[in-house]
């Protein structure tokens, strides 16, 4: 496991995606920041809005730009390699015949997925934070609820908010390590399961398939208003949580179906 | 020692069931179908403990998918493995820890070190001991002459030394069996010797080596048994001596009256065969029970003035083309 995670992050793609990532909230702090000189406030999405009057809210629009595309992509870069790109190096024969056990295998590249996830996230949360502070006023936050919350609350519900970006994107990780168990070309899977991803979102955008809407691994993954009310309204969490379990379970299950009778032929 | 010429190899070779414990690798049948192609088709290996025992065969005859079988790596059509005291794949987490292997060259990782490369794929066995793996990996890295390039980012390697660098990854722990698939590819005169001498080393320590190659005088000089591999079939099993001996043996005759001999020869039954030199008349000896020394005879008798004349047993070369067919082509 820890070599897995040395591995994966001792490679300059995953630094580059994550310093992408780190781009968001300040391109857009920046922009916001030089456009908005002067006039208090003017056109535009509610939460660019609000930037402009607390820092704090960098991050989360961040986020709100991050998860339709480029959260998806740097997650299907990874969870597309997990398998297929061992296997398009060779190397997967070895790390099976050293032998570390093909459950096991699987087991440990879909933790390196998940930490991925969360470290993506937490970067765009943290930058967003950072740039933040530095680029505007910082104090208490007004919630959707219309309370307010002090910044040390504030911070605690980022924090939530990341691991529920997280927790959104397990699903499209098994998904992708499926897709990875069954080629020997990491772009192809990387760009299936980033392919597949948008489709999800398009199908969830049309009214006519409202009945699908439900099962789409992509429902939840704006639903993370509740976490800013106050109380906190956990629903959208919970059922999140159990939608991505379920992919989880499902494609979980393809994988190991697939990749423990699989010859290894690369 | 099965020697059966490769028309007849259709029926697969039983070997007589030894004593498993004193066999390394042992398999029944074993057949590997791609499609409607049988790759390979019903072999029955027996690979005795503490032997180098070279698995040889023309490209495309099977070689590294047996070899990817006997590891597990992809499923037997049918057949039975035994490999070392486990049956296969069944028991592959306890008996590949003892296997070292190299399969169809090397693979690493190119954004990491030669040393990190193979701390990774130490580390992939989840019974190795972190607190060892340092001192193995580096000893590995120093066995194959890696030493000085140990940090070095493994994209910037030669061929050669990304092949000692899968050699290594084959030596991080003490091994019972290591098995190796043309592990001199690539290498400079150095480092196949090295490798040679690097098997020779292992084998007296008691590890079982089979390593595949076609590099015949290699293979002369490395393994004391081998098998043949022609078109996914096994076409003979046994010592070198064995394998050199059931070859048909060679006549060369040097004489001034080189049309007088070819004659006579021909008055044997013989094929002479043409040189760039007038004066030298060779030919196998391939009529059943013709000995040396009745050609000699012969020819003396004919009045040939004999300058010269040797004999000699067949080449691996002669054996090996014999029993896998002349062509260049392929076997698709
Ligand atoms: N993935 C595959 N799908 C279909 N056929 C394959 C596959 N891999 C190998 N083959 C076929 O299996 C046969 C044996 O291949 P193999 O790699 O075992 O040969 P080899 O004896 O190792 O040859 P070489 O000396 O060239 O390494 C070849 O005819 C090859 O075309
Ligand atoms: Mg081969």
């Amino acid at each position: 496991m820890l070599s897995e995670i040395t591995v994966l992050f001792r490679r300059l793609r995953t630094w580059a995606m994550i310093g992408a990532l780190a781009l968001i909230p300040v391109l857009i702090a920046v922009v916001v920041r030089v456009s908005s000189d002067g006039s208090g406030s003017g056109r535009g999405p509610a939460f660019l809005n609000s930037i402009t009057q607390n820092g704090l809210f960098v991050s989360l629009t961040a986020l709100t730009v991050a998860i339709p595309l480029f959260l998806p992509l740097t997650i299907g870069v990874v969870a597309g390699d997990t398998i297929a790109g061992e296997a398009n190096l060779g190397t997967l024969r070895y790390l099976l015949v050293a032998p570390a056990g093909r459950i096991r295998l699987l087991l440990v590249k879909y933790a390196g997925a998940a930490l991925f996830c969360f470290v993506a996230t937490l970067t765009v949360v943290v930058t967003g934070g950072i740039i933040g502070a530095l680029l505007f006023p910082v104090g208490p936050v007004t919630l959707l609820s219309g309370d307010t919350v002090g910044i040390a609350g504030y911070f605690v519900r980022l924090l939530l908010l990341a691991l529920y970006v997280t927790v959104s994107l397990l699903g499209l990780s098994a998904i992708g390590l499926f897709i990875s168990t069954l080629t020997t070309i990491p772009v192809g899977a990387m760009a299936a399961t980033a392919a597949l991803a948008a489709v999800a979102q398009i199908l969830g955008a049309l009214p006519q398939l409202e009945w699908l809407h439900p099962w789409l691994f992509t429902n939840y993954w704006l639903g993370f208003a509740d976490l800013l009310r106050e109380p906190i309204v956990w629903t959208s969490f919970a059922d999140n949580a159990l939608l991505q379990a379920g992919y989880i379970a499902v494609f979980g299950t393809l994988a190991y179906g697939r990749f423990s009778t699989k010859d290894i032929l690369s | 020692m099965t020697i059966r010429p490769p028309e007849e190899s259709a029926l697969p070779v039983r070997t007589p069931r030894v004593n498993m414990a004193s066999l390394a690798i042992q398999t029944h049948g074993l057949t590997k179908v791609f499609g409607k192609q049988a790759v390979v088709g019903g072999i029955d290996l027996a690979v005795p403990s503490g032997t180098v025992f070279g698995f040889l065969g023309p490209n495309g005859s099977g070689k590294t998918t047996t070899i990817r079988m006997l590891l597990g790596l992809a499923a037997a059509s049918s057949g039975e493995i035994n490999l070392l005291d486990g049956v296969m794949p069944r028991d592959a987490r306890a008996v590949l820890p003892r296997v070292g292997a190299l399969v169809e060259g090397p693979a690493i990782y190119p954004f990491l070190s030669g040393r990190a490369n193979l701390q990774r794929f130490d580390a992939a066995d989840r019974h190795t001991s972190p607190s060892t793996r340092n001192a193995r990996v580096d000893a590995a890295l120093e066995r194959v002459g890696l030493g000085h390039a140990a940090t070095k980012r493994a994209h910037a390697y030669s061929l050669g030394m990304k092949q000692r660098l899968g050699i290594a990854n084959a030596l991080l722990a003490p091994r019972e069996l290591l098995i190796l698939d043309e592990p001199t590819n690539g290498l400079d005169p150095q480092g196949t010797r090295e490798v040679r001498n690097l098997i020779k080393s292992l084998s007296d320590d008691g590890t079982t080596i089979f390593v595949s190659s076609h590099l015949l005088a290699e293979v002369e000089q490395m393994c004391s048994m081998v098998a043949v591999m022609s078109a996914g079939r096994l076409v003979a099993q046994g010592t070198l001596d064995e394998l050199r001996s059931e070859g048909i043996a060679r006549v060369r005759v040097t004489t001034p009256d080189h049309v007088e001999a070819r004659r006579v020869l021909a008055g044997l039954g013989l094929d002479t065969e043409t040189h760039g030199r007038d004066d030298v008349v060779t030919a196998e000896l391939s009529v059943p029970g013709l000995l040396p020394e009745t050609v000699n005879a012969a020819l003396v008798r004919a009045d040939v003035r004999v300058r010269g004349f040797e004999t000699s047993g067949a080449s691996l070369e002669d054996r090996f083309v014999a029993l896998t067919g002349e062509g260049f082509d392929v076997a698709g």
